[in-house]
């Protein structure tokens, strides 16, 4: 029995109990979740060690044997994600110390949040497809209740969109297992894929893919699904947004990566042809989404949705370069994308708006904040030498190499794009000279109240953020190997069957 | 059996994405109980329908006698069917809520954090 493997789902879960039962109690609570979400991030590290050297980790819940029982499953890139969202959740552990208001913290935003990366994690170590749904649901329901948690009209507005979009999505995702369950009659993933691999019937499993693909889609926000993310993402306070962004989106993607590399590869010419198509239409609508934006966050939340584009770009070009590429990718878009809304709600706290037009003037106030927003906007855009350069190049490379111009074409023109929005952040929030009205008065009965003493927590995990950017880029090296190889293990996923079913009779 | 249970789970995804699509929210909220409740209808049937026996193994066997009901299927519709209550409460009060922000039961007033 691992224990990295099951403290990485028992660690949040403890926490958020801890937290419940401390109900009421800020101080505590503020303690155990930090404590909680060290404790995680460091059973996650023990976690991709443990993988890194002996292979994939399993566990059998119950000690029922691997096709009946829930089986938790490990394999590189589920531990590289659990890794990155163990740092995510510390990283805003401490910036909601900092940043998040008293009542919030009085109803539950720090259970709700460890809930919240319980769901994640468990998402990420499923080895089940009806435990990924019941993850899913996990996930959803803590995001839910953190989304309007505070009770903002904006908030209750946003929210009705996300959680109709999620529900339709989870149905949708619901009728893919019945239908998978009708056919197969078993939904251990591993199980699944042998089975769907001398299944007679491959019309009805590319019907199911797509189901599937339409489900994780809506999670992912891809092209024409994505509606949700824009809408809701702006509303909650920077602490929520910035996890939210940082690894609801990203579950989807791991999800669609999972399924699409295991279960349904009878067909690569038309489903893996089909997310290319998507992951370019992704790309560009988002980009084009951004730059019609002039609200700090509104403008990032848009730019999630072109960047998932560039993830899955990696699973339809469905090579081991492609599939690092994507690894690669997700990794340094969850980093950069959590710092560049942590960075936002910095700004919020020192004027009290994120409309572009009303900011201005923080180079000549905060040239230290300016110069952290830079590096990760110049690696969101994918400037060398930050982590973007090296997570773009690999996907350039790999669709050169399957020469599919057409995606590299819009890739390398968003990149340009998503660099002029950045520039437009930049010119309008720091670069412009002081508004004069607006300057250091935030209004009345805004999400961040006035509390100074929060400034060095928020600024903390953005520093540290930004020099994890910096170091991927520098050394790229280590971790591309490291997502080569669990690439290499998508795409021959005979390891991950025979580690969960033990070896064929 | 299975193709009336069939017609019945087409029909209620119908009705239900019509509802869904409608502009009144209580409406979206009657149509997503009926979504949910039709993906389980469908797990329920793809799992095959018998009338048969339970699924309970006698003594000295190791297999319940030939046509069983699935009781994997009905766990998992059980499973569902929790999940689907909890975020449906959530959904209702959600809604409640929003009619007294918005003092308006209409989806087209809900712009406010469109793009």
């Amino acid at each position: 029995m691992n224990l990295f493997l099951l403290g990485t789902l028992l660690v949040p879960l403890l926490t958020g109990i801890a937290c419940l039962l401390a109900w009421r109690r800020r101080t505590t609570q503020r303690g155990l979740g930090l404590a909680g979400a060290t404790a995680h991030f460091g059973a996650t590290l023990g976690l991709l060690w443990t993988v890194a050297s002996d292979g994939i980790q399993t566990a059998q819940i119950g000690a029922w044997p691997a096709p009946f029982g829930i089986t938790i499953v490990a394999d590189l890139f589920s531990a590289i994600m659990a890794v990155v969202a163990g740092m995510m959740g510390l990283a805003v552990t401490v910036y909601s110390l900092g940043s998040m208001d008293a009542r919030r913290e009085e109803y539950g935003y720090y259970p709700l949040f460890h809930v919240l990366l319980l769901g994640v994690s468990g998402a990420f170590l499923a080895g089940d497809i009806f435990n990924l749904y019941v993850w899913f649901e996990v996930m959803l329901i803590a995001s839910f209740a953190l989304l309007v948690l505070g009770g903002e009209r904006a908030q209750i507005e946003g929210a009705i969109k996300y959680v109709t979009l999620n529900l339709i999505s989870s149905a949708f995702f619901l009728t893919a297992v019945g239908i998978l369950y009708g056919m197969t009659g078993t939904l251990n993933m591993a199980d699944l894929a042998r089975a769907l691999s001398r299944t007679a019937a491959p019309g009805l499993v590319t019907t199911v893919g797509l189901l599937f693909l339409v489900a994780f889609g809506i999670k992912a926000a891809t092209f024409p699904l994505f509606f949700w993310l824009p809408a809701s993402y702006h509303t909650p306070p920077v602490a929520t947004s910035a996890i939210f962004a940082g690894l609801l989106t990203k579950v989807g993607v791991y999800a669609l990566i999972r399924v699409f590399t295991l279960l349904f590869v009878q067909d690569p010419g038309f489903i893996h042809t089909l997310i290319l198509v998507i992951a370019g239409l992704t790309m560009a609508t988002g980009v084009l989404g951004a730059v019609a934006q002039n609200e700090f966050r509104r403008i990032l939340a848009f730019h999630i949705v072109s960047q998932i584009g560039y993830m899955i770009m990696g699973l339809g070009l469905f090579t081991p370069l492609g599939l690092a590429g994507s690894i690669f990718y997700i990794t340094h878009h969850i980093i950069v994308k959590t710092n560049l809304f942590l960075i936002s709600g910095i700004a919020y706290r020192l004027r009290g708006t994120y409309v572009l037009k009303d900011l201005g003037g923080l180079y000549r106030t905060q040239p230290a904040l300016a110069l952290l927003f830079l590096v990760p906007a110049f690696s969101l855009a994918g400037v060398p030498p930050l982590s973007g350069f090296a997570a773009k190049l690999s996907l350039v490379q790999a669709g050169l190499a399957g020469q599919q111009y057409a995606v590299v074409a819009t890739a390398l023109a968003v990149g340009l794009l998503t660099l002029f929005s950045m520039t437009k952040i930049w010119a309008e929030a720091f670069w412009k000279g002081d508004t004069g009205e607006s300057a250091a008065t935030p209004r009345p009965g805004s999400a961040a109240g006035v509390r100074p003493r929060g400034l060095t927590s928020m600024f903390m995990p953005v520093v540290v953020l930004a020099a994890v950017t910096v170091a991927i880029g520098l050394a790229a090296q280590p971790l591309f190997t490291l997502t080569w190889r669990a690439a290499e293990q998508l795409l021959d996923p005979t390891a991950y069957i025979n580690a969960v079913l033990g070896s064929p009779r | 059996m299975p193709l009336l249970l069939a017609v019945v789970i087409g029909g209620l995804y119908a009705t239900a994405l019509y509802l869904i699509l409608r502009r009144s929210i209580v409406k979206l909220l009657i149509g997503l109980a009926l979504l949910t409740n039709a993906a389980n209808l469908l797990i329920f049937t793809s799992a095959g329908l018998t009338r048969a026996t339970a699924p309970i193994v006698p003594l000295g066997s190791d297999r319940p006698p030939a046509p069983f009901a699935d009781p994997l299927a009905q766990a998992m519709i059980l499973t569902a069917i929790v999940i689907g209550f909890g975020v449906l409460a959530f959904m209702v009060v959600l809604v409640h809520r929003a009619v007294q922000a918005v003092g308006t039961d209409d989806l087209d007033d809900l712009k406010a954090t469109d793009t």
